[in-house]
C-alpha cells in the first residue's frame, strides 16, 4: 500500500435521513480479462462509508466478476483498487478478509460438516489474536477469548434469529436458512465492507422479506457499509442508497435508485429496445 | 481363583489392547491429514521411518548423506563422533519434520490447489517414494536400532502384582504401557487442539471448504504446513515406538499397511475411531489367533484385520465414528 490518504470526507443524506460518510472504497478503472474474454471493462464506482450500494445487471455483466475483484478472488488486470484512502496492492482473499472485507457467496459457501455456531465462530478467526504457542501454553487466556467471542457470536446468531438451529451441523439446513447463516457468518468478522452475492437468489418471497430486512436491521445496528449485487430490479431499489448498473463488462448507470430507474440505457438493458 | 485359562485370555485381551494402541499411533497420522484437506497420506508410514531414521542419526552423531559424500569424494566420513541424549535428538527430529511438512507445502501441495483428490493421492504416493530413497541416501539403508531410553522388556511391577493378586503373572510389555500413555495424552490434546481452539476450528474448516476458509481470511499455506507438521510429529512418536520394539529399517513403512484395517474400522475422519479401531483390531486379532487360530492352523494374524474391515466396509461404510454423510437433495 502506498502511503498518500486521500479520503473523501464530504458525505450526503439519503432521502430517508440518513448521514453517509466519506469514501470508504475506490474502484479506478477495474478492466478483467480472462484470455480473449472482457469481462469488466474500465469500470470506476465508489463505496461510501454506512451506505448500502448495489450492483446490478443482466446475468454475464459482469457483476459477481467484480465482487470477486473486491474481494480478491481475481485480481484484475488493469485498474486500482483502493480501500480507506489507500491503494491496495495484489492480494490473497484471506489478506483481504484479514483487512476487514467479508463476503457471502452466490452458491453458499458454507463448512457443510460444521455447526452453525462453528460456521460463525470461523468468522472471527481474524479477530482472535491468542497465537497457536500461546494456546498450546496458556490455555485460560485461550479459553477465556473464546468466550468473549462466543458472546459476539451469539449476538449476531440472537440478531439473526436463528437461536433454534445453532448446534444443527449446516449440511442439514434447507436453502433459505444456510443465506442466513453464511449472512451471519460474515457479519460476525465485523466486517468493514460486506458484500454480498445475489443473497435473495433462490428464496420465495417470504425468505426474501425477511432477507431485506436482516440486511436494513444490519445497516442501520451496526452502521456496516453493504455493497450487494442483485438480479431482481424490485428488491435493489427497494434496499439500495446508490446503484451501479452494468451490462456487458461496462458500466451504464450510476446513481440513486430513482436516477437510474429513469436511465434509457438501463431500461434497455433491462427491458430491451424496439429495433425498426 | 480364576482358571488359568480364563486368565490367559485376559492376558491375551490386555497385549491386544496394547498392540492396537502401536496401530492407533499411525492411524492417527491419517486422519489428521484426510480431515484436514480430504487427502490419504499415503506417506505417512514413510514419514514414521524417516521420522525414525533421523532420530538415530541425529541421536548416533551419523553424518547425512555420508555414502554419498565418501563415494564422490574418496573420503571415509562417517560420524560427527557424538551421541546426543534422546530428548534432544527428538527435539532436533521434530524441527526437521516441521521443516519437511514446509517444503511438501511448497514443492508439492501449492501447485495442487483445487485438484481432484486421486491427484493428490498419486502425490503423496510419489512422496512416499521419493522420501524413502532420501531416507536410505541420508541415512543408509542398514537396520538400526533405536533407544531413546524408553524403558522395555517384561514389565516385573505387573507381574509380581498380578501373580500375587491372581496367582498368575501377566506378561506385559513396558514399552507398550509406555505407548499407551503417549498414545492417551496424544489423542487428548489433539481433540482439544481440533476442538476448541483457533487452529483446530481453521483447520476444520479448511477440510471442508476452501473458498469459504479463504473468505474467513483463513491462509490455506499455514494451516497445510501445520496439519503436515502434526503428522509428522505423529509418525515420529509412531517411529519412536515401533523403532524401539523391533529396529529401524525399511519395513517400519509397511506399518501404514496396518493402519489401512484401522482406518476402515474407526472412520476416517474421527481420531477417537482411530484409537477405539485400533483397539478392536489388537484385541480381535490376538483373541482370534487364541481361540480359532489353532483350530485353522494358526497365522491368523496376518489376516484377521482385513477381513474385519471388510465386513466393515460391507455394514458400515463410514467406520465406526465416521461422519455418514447425508446430502439434500
Amino acid at each position: 500500500m502506498s502511503a498518500q490518504p486521500a479520503v473523501n470526507t464530504e458525505g450526503y443524506t439519503t432521502a430517508d435521513g440518513r448521514k453517509i460518510g466519506g469514501v470508504l472504497m475506490e474502484m479506478k478503472n477495474i478492466t478483467l480479462r480472462f484470455g480473449g474474454v472482457v469481462a469488466i471493462k474500465d469500470i470506476s464506482f465508489d463505496i461510501r462509508e454506512g451506505e448500502i450500494r448495489a450492483i446490478i445487471g443482466p446475468n454475464g455483466a459482469g457483476k459477481s466478476s467484480m465482487l470477486n475483484v473486491i474481494s480478491g478472488f481475481y485480481v484484475p488486470t488493469e485498474g486500482e483498487v483502493w480501500f480507506k484512502g489507500y491503494r491496495r496492492g495484489p492480494m490473497k482473499p484471506y489478506q483481504v478478509a484479514q483487512l476487514g472485507i467479508a463476503r457471502t457467496f452466490q452458491n453458499i459457501a458454507l463448512f457443510d460438516g460444521m455447526t452453525v455456531l462453528d460456521n460463525i465462530m470461523t468468522g472471527r478467526l481474524t479477530l482472535m489474536k491468542t497465537g497457536l504457542l500461546a494456546q498450546a501454553m496458556w490455555w485460560g487466556a485461550a479459553q477465556k477469548e473464546e468466550s468473549a467471542h462466543r458472546e459476539k457470536v451469539e449476538k449476531i446468531i440472537d440478531f439473526l434469529e436463528i437461536q433454534a438451529i445453532r448446534k444443527t451441523p449446516v449440511g442439514r439446513l434447507p436453502y433459505g436458512l444456510k443465506k442466513r447463516v453464511e449472512l451471519a457468518r460474515a457479519l460476525a468478522a465485523e466486517p468493514k465492507i460486506l458484500l454480498l452475492d445475489e443473497p435473495m437468489a433462490g428464496m420465495n418471497v417470504e425468505e426474501k422479506e425477511d432477507m431485506c430486512r436482516f440486511i436494513l436491521d444490519v445497516n442501520d445496528e451496526f452502521g456496516t457499509t453493504i455493497c450487494l449485487i442483485e438480479h431482481d430490479m424490485g428488491v435493489v431499489m427497494d434496499l439500495s442508497d446508490r446503484v451501479v448498473v452494468m451490462d456487458y463488462g461496462k458500466k451504464i448507470g450510476d446513481g440513486t435508485p430513482d436516477e437510474v430507474r429513469a436511465n434509457p440505457e438501463v431500461i434497455a438493458a433491462y427491458l430491451g429496445v424496439a429495433h425498426d | 481363583m480364576l482358571p488359568d485359562q480364563i486368565l490367559f485370555a485376559l492376558e491375551v485381551t490386555l497385549n491386544g489392547l496394547m498392540a492396537g494402541v502401536m496401530y492407533a499411533l499411525v492411524a492417527l497420522g491419517f486422519v489428521l491429514i484426510f480431515k484436514a484437506s480430504g487427502i490419504f497420506n499415503y506417506a505417512q508410514g514413510v514419514l514414521a521411518l524417516f521420522a525414525a531414521l533421523t532420530l538415530v542419526g541425529f541421536q548416533n552423531g551419523q553424518i547425512p548423506f555420508a555414502h554419498l559424500i565418501n563415494a564422490t569424494f574418496g573420503t571415509n566420513l562417517h560420524t560427527f563422533g557424538w551421541t546426543l541424549p534422546g530428548i534432544v535428538a527428538i527435539a532436533l527430529t521434530a524441527g526437521v519434520m516441521v521443516g519437511l511438512a514446509w517444503l511438501i507445502e511448497r514443492l508439492v501441495l501449492k501447485h495442487l490447489v483445487n485438484q481432484a483428490p486421486i491427484i493428490l493421492f498419486m502425490a503423496t504416493i510419489g512422496l512416499a517414494y521419493f522420501l524413502e530413497g532420501l531416507g536410505d541416501v541420508m541415512w543408509g539403508a542398514d537396520i538400526k536400532t533405536l533407544d531413546v531410553g524408553l524403558p522395555q522388556g517384561i514389565s516385573e511391577t505387573v507381574e509380581s502384582a498380578t501373580a500375587a493378586l491372581l496367582g498368575y503373572g501377566f506378561f506385559i510389555d513396558n514399552l507398550d504401557i509406555v505407548a499407551t500413555i503417549v498414545a492417551v495424552i496424544l489423542v487428548a490434546s489433539l481433540t482439544i487442539f481440533s476442538q476448541y481452539s483457533k487452529q483446530g476450528r481453521a483447520l476444520r474448516a479448511v477440510a471442508d471448504d476452501h473458498q469459504a476458509a479463504l473468505s474467513v481470511g483463513i491462509s490455506l499455506r499455514f494451516i497445510w504446513v501445520l496439519v503436515w507438521s502434526i503428522a509428522g510429529f505423529v509418525a515420529l512418536v509412531a517411529g519412536i515406538m515401533w523403532g524401539t520394539k523391533s529396529g529401524v529399517q525399511f519395513s517400519l513403512s509397511l506399518i501404514a499397511l496396518k493402519a489401512l484395517p484401522v482406518l476402515m474400522l474407526g472412520g476416517f475422519t474421527s481420531i477417537p475411531g482411530a484409537i477405539v479401531g485400533g483397539l478392536i483390531i489388537g484385541v480381535g486379532e490376538k483373541l482370534f489367533e487364541f481361540t480359532i487360530g489353532p483350530m485353522i492352523g494358526g497365522a491368523t494374524e496376518n489376516w484377521f484385520a482385513y477381513v474385519l474391515a471388510l465386513l466393515f466396509l460391507v455394514f458400515r461404510p463410514q467406520g465406526l465414528f465416521g461422519e455418514k454423510i447425508i446430502e439434500r437433495v
